[in-house]
């Protein structure tokens, strides 16, 4: 008990207070809140802000979408089949694949040189498969990201379809109700706020991810995670651990914000979804 | 239970684009580490593979982190699950706070708890010495609400207290009663809490980067300016390795209660 408050303390507590804290002083530990102004106010800062939310809210959507699709199919399939062992061992995997490996993986794929890039260039040369350049921005992050949202939907998700009754979509079909029906009026009804709720999970997933952008890109003012870190370990001596802090503390309070909509979702969902 | 021409479809259409999107990846990966590469190569070649055991950065990175997730583990066993005991059995009141300080990782990004540690990581480096329980600690804190969730689920599923009674009845000490009788009786959630935190000591990135500790993914992408090939033969061969451990310890229903995580 004791040792726990002490590590608690030492390495959760701690580090958390001195975030916090430390965003309303300045450099010289004085009480100031110019930091967290100009961090506010920089165009630097909110257009990573910026990028990291739109990246985060993209790649949450088509996470959600594509791996909520993709856990219905397992879920239609075979309980305990080779093909639902093998999805839900692979998903839990490749959800932890992110940061450096993942960004190997997408290099071959689609860097220069890489395998789907090369063969464009034979065949499709005019596609922008044939340009890696894509693979540097935006759209390759989003890719990337969206890589390790879907198994990460599976795992939250597939849980919540098992729980589905099937004796709901017998009462449809035994009082004539059509597949369609069933899914307009039951089924996305009732999975809409456990749907939402894995959204916002894969939303904070992405929006914390460091390790992926920073193996792929580069630039360190394109996200916020890579803002910070860069703020925090410059090697040119210009490290500012007070802009480090006010930028991190912006992020918790996204984060904060998705996970209370994110608890007051749950809530919903567990009056119909048993305990398990 | 027989399904529908369109079911059919709709089904197999996901599975395959969800599929390639997946496995195209690592298959250009294996593609990538057999290509050739050096002068002395002549089409498809295993060497990166071969060279993967005469890494001496690697084999001490793979040591460091094992070495770090052996700590993380033994701060679960003789750390958090006492203490979750404790809570359970004898504070009933303190439960909702111990929930709470447990999720609060989930709401505070692996950047910004180092933001947090930088000073105290600096002191510790300079006063005392750079070791890897630091590092320890600050992941034990990380993989916090996925060894609560599992081991809550695993408390609430035995009745702790009866037999926390027996056993003090019968003339046992608090501790045997915690090490001895309950832990045994939770060793699932306590193995399913302890594979997630070796999965996540194992992948960590963020942290270890910026604390400049050399760490296993730390030193594949150090490999990976210098040799695409190996680092993409490392990469895939622990992701093989990794998929393969999963497939052999089937553990019913482990993601679904662990991830799932609940705040509400």
């Amino acid at each position: 008990m004791l040792p726990f408050l002490l590590f608690s303390g030492l390495f959760l507590l701690y580090p958390t207070w001195n975030v916090v804290s430390g965003a309303v002083k300045d450099n010289n530990s004085k009480f100031s809140t110019t930091v967290l102004k100009e961090v506010f106010n920089s165009p630097v800062a909110r257009h990573a802000f910026a990028n990291s939310l739109e990246l985060s809210a993209k790649t949450a959507i088509v996470g959600a979408l594509l791996g909520g699709l993709f856990a219905w199919a397992i879920a239609t399939g075979k309980q305990g089949g080779v093909f639902y062992k093998v999805s839900v061992a692979l998903s839990s995997v490749l959800a932890q694949f992110g940061g450096v490996m993942l960004t190997f993986a997408f290099l071959a794929t689609f860097g220069f040189n890489g395998l789907v890039s090369s063969l464009a260039v034979k065949f499709l040369p005019n596609t922008f498969l044939a340009d890696s350049t894509w693979l540097y921005g935006m759209t390759g992050l989003s890719i990337l990201y969206t890589f390790f949202q879907i198994p990460l939907m599976v795992l939250v998700f597939l849980p919540t379809l098992e729980n589905l009754k099937p004796q709901w979509r017998e009462a449809s079909d035994a009082l004539g109700g059509k597949a369609y029906e069933y899914w307009l009026r039951i089924g996305i009804p009732i999975l809409t706020p456990s749907f939402a709720g894995a959204a916002l999970l894969l939303f904070v997933n992405s929006f914390s991810a460091y390790a992926t952008a920073n193996t792929l890109i580069n630039l360190s003012d394109f996200l916020t995670p890579l803002e910070i870190a860069t703020a925090l370990t410059s090697e040119t001596g210009g490290s500012n651990p007070a802009e480090a802090k006010s930028l991190s503390l912006f992020m918790v309070i996204v984060v904060i914000i998705v996970m209370s909509l994110y608890a007051l979702l749950r809530r919903k969902v567990s009056k119909w979804e048993q305990k398990r | 239970m027989k399904q529908s021409m369109g079911v059919r479809l709709w089904r197999w259409t996901i599975i395959s684009f969800v599929a390639l999107y997946l496995l195209v990846p690592l298959y250009a990966m294996f593609d990538f580490s057999t290509k050739p590469f050096g002068f002395a190569d002549k089409g498809r070649t295993f060497r990166a593979w071969t060279m993967i055991a005469s890494q001496p950065d690697l084999l001490a990175a793979i040591s460091r982190s094992l070495i770090t997730a052996a700590i993380v583990m033994a701060l679960i066993l003789f750390m958090i699950v006492p203490t979750a005991i404790w809570v359970h059995l004898k504070l009933p009141v303190l439960r909702r706070p111990f929930e709470l300080l447990c999720l609060l990782p989930l709401a505070i990004p692996a950047i910004v708890i180092v933001v947090g540690i930088a000073p105290l990581y600096r002191w510790i480096s300079i006063n005392i010495n750079e070791s890897p329980i630091t590092l320890a600690g600050v992941y034990s804190m990380l993989i916090l609400p996925y060894t609560y969730r599992s081991l809550s689920a695993a408390l609430d599923a035995v009745d702790i207290h009866t037999l926390a009674e027996a056993a003090t009845t019968l003339g046992a000490s608090i501790s045997r009663v915690i090490f001895g009788i309950i832990m045994p009786t939770i060793k699932t959630g306590i193995v399913n809490g302890s594979f997630i935190a070796i999965a996540l000591v194992l992948g960590e990135y963020t942290i270890s980067n910026i604390l400049n500790f050399k760490t296993f993914q730390v030193v594949i992408a150090q490999i990976g300016r210098q040799n695409g090939n190996v680092a993409v033969a490392v990469s895939l061969a622990s992701l093989l390795f990794v998929i393969f451990l999963l497939l052999i310890i089937p553990t019913k229903k482990r993601q679904g209660a662990v991830l799932d995580v609940d705040i509400a």
